[in-house]
This record gives C-alpha cells, sequence and structure tokens, in this order.
C-alpha cells in the first residue's frame, strides 16, 4: 500500500491525508458549534473507499459527533451548528437541493446499543427496502434471507422471522440492526461502539463481520477500545478535543505515533 | 443524635401510614357506599329497559337510556379526540422536537387546559351551539367532551412519545425514512401500548364526567338514534334521579352510581395492566 503522505498546514492543524486510495468521503473545514463549545475544530480529512477507518480518541473528543455530520444526523440535535463541507462520491451533503433520505441511504448505521424498530424480524429488514421503493414480496424475502446470512443470523432466527425484533438477545438485534442497514444497500457503514453493549462473543460476531464486509463497503468505526482498533484499522484518525491529532494507515499510527498525546494514549490504553 | 434520628424515622413513617390509611379508608367507604344503595337496586330490568313514566316520577323501568347514551358519547368523544390528539403528540414529539422552549410553552398549556374545570367546557360547549342555532344533543356532547378530553389525550400520548429514545429515531432516519414515515411506521408502533393507556385514561374522564354534558347532551328518556337527538348520561341519571322525591327513582340512582363506578374502575385497572412493562 502506497503511503504517500502530505502534510498541509492549516490553521495550525496538521492534517495528512491518509493514503493515495480512491476518496469516498472527503471532509473539509468542518466545525460543529453547540451552546458556546467548540467541538469539531476545523476538520479536514480524506476517507478512502473500501477501507476501514478508525476514529480513534477518548470519550467526549468529538468522534461521535464526525460520525453524525456524515450522515446529517445533527439535524436531529437543535443545538449543534455545522459549518463547513462534506463531500460523499463528489456530492456535498449539506447542499439544500440534495434529497437527505437518499444520501442517508448511502450510508447504514449502527449505533452503541441495537435500536430494533418495533416490528417482526422480517419486517425490520423489509423496511428500509419497502422505503426504497420495492414491492416485490418475492424479492424482499430473498434479501431478508441474504442479508440475515450475511450476518449470520439467519440460523438462529429462520423460524420466527414473524416474531418480534425486540424479543432477540442484545447480540442478536445489534447484528439485525447491521442487517437492516445492509439491506438498503449502502456504500459505508457508520459504526459507532457498535459492540460497547455487546458481550464478548457478539462482538467478536460483529468485528468479524466488519472484516468480510470491507471488499465491499467503506466502514468508518468510532471506538475507544484501542484492542478493537488494532484489530480492524486500515486507517486511523485520531481525535482529541475535537481536532485531529494524527491520521494515517494503521501500523504508521500504531508503531510510530508522532505526537506526545497519541503516545501517551498508546501506552496507557490497553 | 441517633436517637433523635431514630424517633424522626418512626414519626414520619407512622404519618405516611396514617394518611395512607385514611385514604384507603375514604376510598372503601365510598365504594361501600355506593355498593350498599345500588347493588340491591340492581336488576336486569334495571339495566335492559329505558325508564317508564318519566325518569323523574316514573316508578318502572331501568336506566338503560343512560348507559346507552353515556357509551355512546364517550366512544364518540374519544375516537374523535383521538383523531385530533394522534396527529398533534407526533408532531410535537417529531416536528417541534427542535424548538424545546415552544414545546415547554405548549405542554405548559395543554397541562392548564387539562386542570380546566369540566363546567366551564360545558358553558364553552353550549356558547357554540347557541352561536351555531344548534340544540341539546348527542352530537353537541361529543364535540364539549372531546374538547375536554382532548388536552389530557395529548399529554398522555405526548409523555409516552418522550421515552422514545432518540436512538431508535437516529435508526429510523439512517434507513432514509422521512419525518412523517418516522413518526406514522415507527413512533406510532413503539407507543401503541402506551397509547391504548391515553385512550382508556381520556375514555374514563369522558365517561364519567356531568359538567360539561348537563348544558350540552340534554336528557331523555329515551336511547337516542341520532348525533341531533339528545341524550342521557350515566352521570346525570345520578344528579337528577337522586334528587327525585320517590325512592324506587333514587334507587335507580345507585344503580347508576354502582355501574359508573365500575366501569371507571375497570378502566384504570386495565389502563395500569396495559403499562408497557419495560
Amino acid at each position: 500500500m502506497p503511503s504517500t503522505i502530505e502534510t498541509m498546514q492549516e490553521s495550525n492543524i496538521k492534517v495528512e491525508s491518509i493514503s493515495a486510495n480512491v476518496p469516498i468521503i472527503e471532509i473539509d473545514k468542518l466545525n460543529v458549534y453547540s451552546k458556546g463549545s467548540h467541538l469539531l475544530k476545523n476538520i479536514s480529512t480524506v476517507i478512502p473507499k473500501n477501507k476501514i477507518t478508525v476514529l480513534l480518541g477518548p470519550s467526549g473528543c468529538g468522534k461521535t459527533t464526525l460520525l453524525k455530520c456524515l450522515n446529517r444526523l445533527t439535524d436531529l440535535y437543535p443545538e449543534l451548528k455545522v459549518k463547513g463541507s462534506i463531500r460523499i462520491d463528489g456530492e456535498d451533503i449539506f447542499d439544500s437541493g440534495k434529497d437527505i433520505t437518499t444520501i442517508r441511504q448511502k450510508m447504514g448505521l449502527l449505533l452503541q446499543r441495537p435500536y430494533p424498530l418495533p416490528m417482526s424480524i422480517y419486517e425490520n429488514i423489509a423496511y428500509g427496502l419497502k422505503l426504497k421503493g420495492v414491492r416485490n414480496k418475492k424479492i424482499i424475502s430473498e434479501k431478508v434471507e441474504k442479508h440475515l446470512r450475511e450476518v449470520a443470523l439467519w440460523d438462529e432466527v429462520k423460524d420466527r422471522l414473524k416474531t418480534s425484533a425486540q424479543r432477540l438477545s442484545i447480540g442478536q438485534q445489534q447484528r439485525l440492526c447491521l442487517a437492516r442497514g445492509l439491506a438498503v444497500e449502502p456504500e459505508i457503514i457508520l459504526a459507532d461502539e457498535p459492540s460497547s453493549a455487546l458481550d464478548p462473543i457478539s462482538s467478536r460476531v460483529i468485528e468479524e463481520e466488519f472484516i468480510k464486509l470491507k471488499s465491499d463497503y467503506t466502514i468508518i468505526l468510532v471506538t475507544h477500545i484501542l484492542r478493537q482498533a488494532k484489530r480492524l484499522a486500515d486507517n486511523v484518525i485520531f481525535m482529541y478535543y475535537g481536532e485531529i491529532v494524527e491520521s494515517g494507515p494503521a501500523e504508521q499510527i500504531f508503531e510510530n505515533p508522532q505526537s506526545e498525546i497519541l503516545k501517551e494514549y498508546l501506552k496507557v490504553g490497553h | 443524635m441517633t436517637f433523635r434520628r431514630k424517633y424522626e424515622e418512626k414519626f414520619f413513617r407512622g404519618l405516611s401510614f396514617l394518611f395512607t390509611a385514611i385514604i384507603v379508608f375514604v376510598l372503601v367507604q365510598i365504594i361501600w357506599t355506593i355498593a350498599k344503595k345500588g347493588v340491591p337496586s340492581l336488576s336486569w330490568q334495571i339495566v335492559s329497559q329505558e325508564p317508564k313514566g318519566g325518569y323523574y316520577f316514573g316508578k318502572e323501568g331501568g336506566i338503560l337510556n343512560a348507559i346507552a347514551g353515556s357509551f355512546y358519547l364517550a366512544v364518540s368523544a374519544t375516537v374523535l379526540a383521538f383523531v385530533i390528539s394522534l396527529p398533534v403528540a407526533l408532531f410535537m414529539n417529531i416536528y417541534l422536537i427542535k424548538y424545546q422552549r415552544l414545546l415547554i410553552g405548549i405542554r405548559f398549556f395543554l397541562d392548564v387546559l387539562w386542570g380546566v374545570p369540566s363546567i366551564v367546557y360545558g358553558a364553552f360547549g353550549f356558547t357554540l351551539l347557541m352561536y351555531l342555532g344548534y340544540r341539546n344533543s348527542l352530537g353537541a356532547g361529543v364535540v364539549t367532551v372531546a374538547a375536554m378530553i382532548t388536552p389530557i389525550m395529548i399529554r398522555a400520548m405526548d409523555e409516552v412519545l418522550k421515552t422514545i429514545p432518540i436512538g431508535l429515531q437516529e435508526a429510523s432516519y439512517a434507513l432514509g425514512s422521512t419525518k412523517t414515515e418516522t413518526a406514522y411506521k415507527i413512533f406510532f408502533r413503539e407507543a401503541l401500548p402506551g397509547f391504548a393507556t391515553a385512550i382508556l385514561l381520556a375514555f374514563g374522564r369522558g365517561i364519567g364526567d356531568a359538567a360539561s354534558v348537563l348544558f350540552t347532551a340534554g336528557y331523555t328518556d329515551y336511547v337516542p338514534r341520532s348525533f341531533s337527538e339528545p341524550t342521557a348520561t350515566l352521570p346525570l341519571a345520578i344528579f337528577f334521579q337522586l334528587s327525585s322525591p320517590i325512592e324506587e327513582v333514587q334507587n335507580r340512582a345507585y344503580a347508576a352510581a354502582v355501574i359508573l363506578t365500575l366501569i371507571v374502575l375497570v378502566l384504570s385497572i386495565s389502563a395500569r395492566m396495559l403499562k408497557p412493562k419495560k
């Protein structure tokens, strides 16, 4: 992997483009403010296609906020003011002329704990398809099976597809949420500490899924678990107090950290 | 010090126990009084017949007019209130969620409306129907009772919707739902068990209220056959018949009280049992 690192000086913040890959998301001078505090400070970076990019950093450093900017879930929070630009496949997502639902369907979202929709397992996956206008029952059924298999859930639930998804165990629910997100055929998977509420076995299943999925999807994973980052990351963006401190290919970040904060973080983290 | 704290603890525990006992005693007394006077008058005739010879003087017949009237009125008013409350409650929690200050204002306003005495709604309904040149009728009663219970229903639904985690909202939007889809496909289903409680609460309030129907629904000996006819109701059946000098008529009032109490009791118990178990 050619790791051409170019350093740009932009308002005192060191920004390094990650690697010479096809960019899928370009973030340019992104600032987020909330009631007098500056949550994200001049974030500019590029996220490459079909890689796992890990947003790493201590709690409260703005990782989740950055993730939520990407599919404009920040719209839900009235106190957040977002400035700057994010381009996904070259399209500015803050362009008011763009249909936000279509942009969001490009991205599957996995949250800290699973939120299954209040309907059956089958309908949970069919829901997104129906929003996209798929009406053919045969296609929907095939898709449901395909994506449940994709997350290794099919064998566990195939006999009770019509039962409420909220009765599944939390690990199964999280895998269902992943399958639900994949069913709308996104290009990107946004995952916000997806295994923080899970037992070790379910969380390993999710991690294994990510490794399998990265050939078809771009995965952006927020985590503060250093070991998880080391297992999964192709690229790492290390954040601290709303700024990107260091970013680059995983081996460079973990083997050869430049900044003192990152060195400290790697030493203390386990 | 420990001595004082020990007695302080004993004193306040005793006080709480005392007042709880008083409340329970009063409740049991009320139910006992109604039951003692009303249960002996309960009969098949009471619940299956309209009063004969006028509700005030006639010794024969029953209170079917009031039972049927109350159900027609409360069911119609609840349906009407639901049709109005559902969009309002969803609108507050999906669209207005960005404007927290406005929401606080709206909730305060609805709570004030909740506290307005029902006679005021009755007077309002009466003024409205005079203005429209309409007369005392089931329809006018339905509108008045609906106006009275709508704020209750909106706030009860609102409380349920408020508990829905923002994560579910994010999940819904992330799948590409619009706000309307999130409201009616996700929030509605998630809140459904809680909504049942809200509906029963409003229904209970509607069926038990006398003052709002006093000027608007009228009173009659017959089961109404259309919304433009006046209707009898259980609370008014108690009110009017209790003031009669004839004992048989008074007994009908107590029977009506037993039936109304039973209905409200069953409603609140089922509302409690329907509460989501999470």
